[in-house]
């Protein structure tokens, strides 16, 4: 089941002469989990603000092409609507948490409390995001006193408990330290792989991309260049010409390579050790 | 509702009695409360504003002759005195009040309890994010003139260089901000915050029917206190 469908898409912000967007394309299933790279002023922060229904529901701008959320135009939904659709992690911690909240419990149940469920269900929902997320031990922690990564994943479970059936990452890891980011990718994979839901992943480190994506996806000037599976797309001698640098582990085979070694014999020999 | 009467109660009445009365309760609360070490800032806060009080009444107060002392070519009156001792009595006490408010009762529960009572989400969340910016604004700036002054720019010497440095630090602080709100905002509509449907309570507030009793019985003492006073009925010294 397609969860989120972006056909003929082209975006501008209010005031902008130029498309951010220009003619994309791109289809996700349920459960599938997607990387988008590309440089700087690609697009790639703008196709989740798309995406998302942010783009034009909350911040103006003209859209053309079609955008469906769970098979309905996002232009069609209000922004509560597309939220339970399509959730949304940008890349700053510290401003996707309210502020208001005393406790991370509190601040993770912020959402399914605006969507009017029941005391049961707000606490079914937070218990289910927390553990995802893996914060059980943040509990009773005040959100403002978290670490970066670990604010990361409080913000993290707060949109998981929206219960989306995609969910949208701009660079999620950009700010966190290599711990953090670990902690981060390690949470993403388990949530691929436990709950079903599809994910999109903006991130400018093709490591985690590399690690996590069945499929990756090349943005250049607002349109697809490249599309196919994770680790084709990330070995294509182009990367560097669009502005992306290769995952650590293909950057290491062709050192060895140009050096005339075979990776696979020097691998099998480091493990060997 | 204690901070809310004596605050009042020293505001509205004129003379020594109310103030003195409206410091003991504070004084009461802050000790039943233990207060303590938290509540002396507060104290030291008041005291430059308590000084040019007395200090601008006792000597310059327009009209009296009453001479009780002077010193260089000014005269303190008698008159001046009376009116600094009162004014600073109210002054202190209606701070006090506030700081009581301020120390006994935090944000999230404040915001709970007025959601609870039938303020909109909008109205509570904008009272809470106006409390919670205070610390992040400060936290901002401090980051930013560490920033600025690692670049060159002399924050610190003599008041020329101060307010020249003040441009280069408010430029970063405001477009900052508003590009926060901007990240923030979108990232409440992620969350659904513009849902019209009602939100379930999960903080229930305590609060006994003697606790209710007694803050409707204050309530209505401090009104009737200052209605008495005001019009005349009641002569408080």
């Amino acid at each position: 089941m397609t969860v989120l469908a972006l056909d003929g898409v082209r975006y501008r912000y209010a005031g902008a002469t130029d498309w951010a967007i220009d003619g994309l394309s791109l289809e996700i299933a349920a459960g599938e989990v997607v990387g988008i790279c590309g440089a700087n002023d690609a697009g790639k922060s703008t196709l989740c603000l798309v995406a998302a229904g942010l783009a034009p529901g909350s911040i103006g701008g003209q859209l053309e092409g079609s955008v469906l959320l769970g098979g309905s135009e996002s232009r069609e939904l209000t922004p509560y609507a597309a939220a339970e659709r399509c959730g949304i992690l940008f890349q700053n911690a510290g401003t996707q948490l309210t502020g208001t909240t005393a406790t991370v419990w509190e601040e993770i149940a912020f959402g399914p409390r605006n969507v009017g469920l029941d005391l049961a269900a707000i606490v079914e929902r937070v218990e289910w995001a927390m553990s995802l997320a893996q914060v059980g031990h943040l509990v009773d922690r005040q959100p403002d006193r978290l670490s970066g990564g670990q604010a990361q994943l409080v913000a993290l479970a707060s949109v998981l408990a929206m219960r989306p059936a995609i969910l949208v990452l701009d660079e999620p890891t950009s700010q966190l330290d290599p711990a953090g980011t670990r902690l981060i990718g390690q949470t993403l994979a388990n949530l691929a792989r436990d709950s079903g839901t599809a994910l999109l992943i903006v991130e400018h480190k093709t490591d985690l991309l590399d690690e996590l994506c069945q499929r990756v996806v090349v943005v250049d000037r607002g349109r697809i260049v490249l599309e196919g599976p994770g680790p084709t797309v990330l070995e294509d001698a182009r990367l560097e010409g669009w502005g992306v640098e290769a995952p650590s582990r293909v950057r290491l085979s062709a050192t060895l390579r140009s050096r005339d070694l075979d990776p696979r014999a020097v691998l099998a020999e480091a493990a060997g050790r | 509702m204690i901070a809310l009467c004596t605050a009042a109660l020293a505001f509205v009445l004129r003379g020594w009695l109310a103030p003195l009365v409206a410091l003991a309760v504070v004084g009461a609360t802050v000790a039943g409360a233990r207060l303590g070490r938290s509540f002396v800032p507060f104290v030291l806060a008041t005291i430059p504003l308590l000084i040019s009080i007395v200090l601008i009444n006792s000597f310059l107060y327009p009209g009296a002759h009453d001479t009780v002392f002077t010193i260089g070519p000014f005269r303190a009156t008698g008159t001046g005195l009376t009116v600094a001792g009162q004014a600073s009595l109210r002054i202190l006490a209606f701070a006090l009040s506030v700081a009581v408010f301020a120390l006994t009762t935090p944000t999230d529960d404040l915001l709970a309890d007025l959601e609870q009572r039938g303020l909109g989400r909008r109205a509570s969340f904008v009272v809470g994010a106006a409390i919670q910016t205070i610390p992040r604004l400060a936290a901002r700036a401090g980051e930013i003139a560490d920033s600025q002054r690692a670049r060159g720019l002399d924050t610190q010497g003599s008041l020329w260089r101060r307010v020249r440095g003040i441009v280069p630090l408010a430029a970063p602080m405001i477009s900052g901000a508003l590009s926060e709100v901007e990240e923030r905002t979108m990232a409440l509509e992620a969350r659904a915050f513009s849902a019209p449907n009602r939100r379930a309570t999960i903080r229930p507030m305590p609060d006994t029917k003697l606790e209710r009793a007694l803050r409707w019985l204050l309530g209505l003492a401090t009104v009737v206190l200052i209605a008495a006073t005001v019009t005349g009925r009641l002569a408080l010294p």
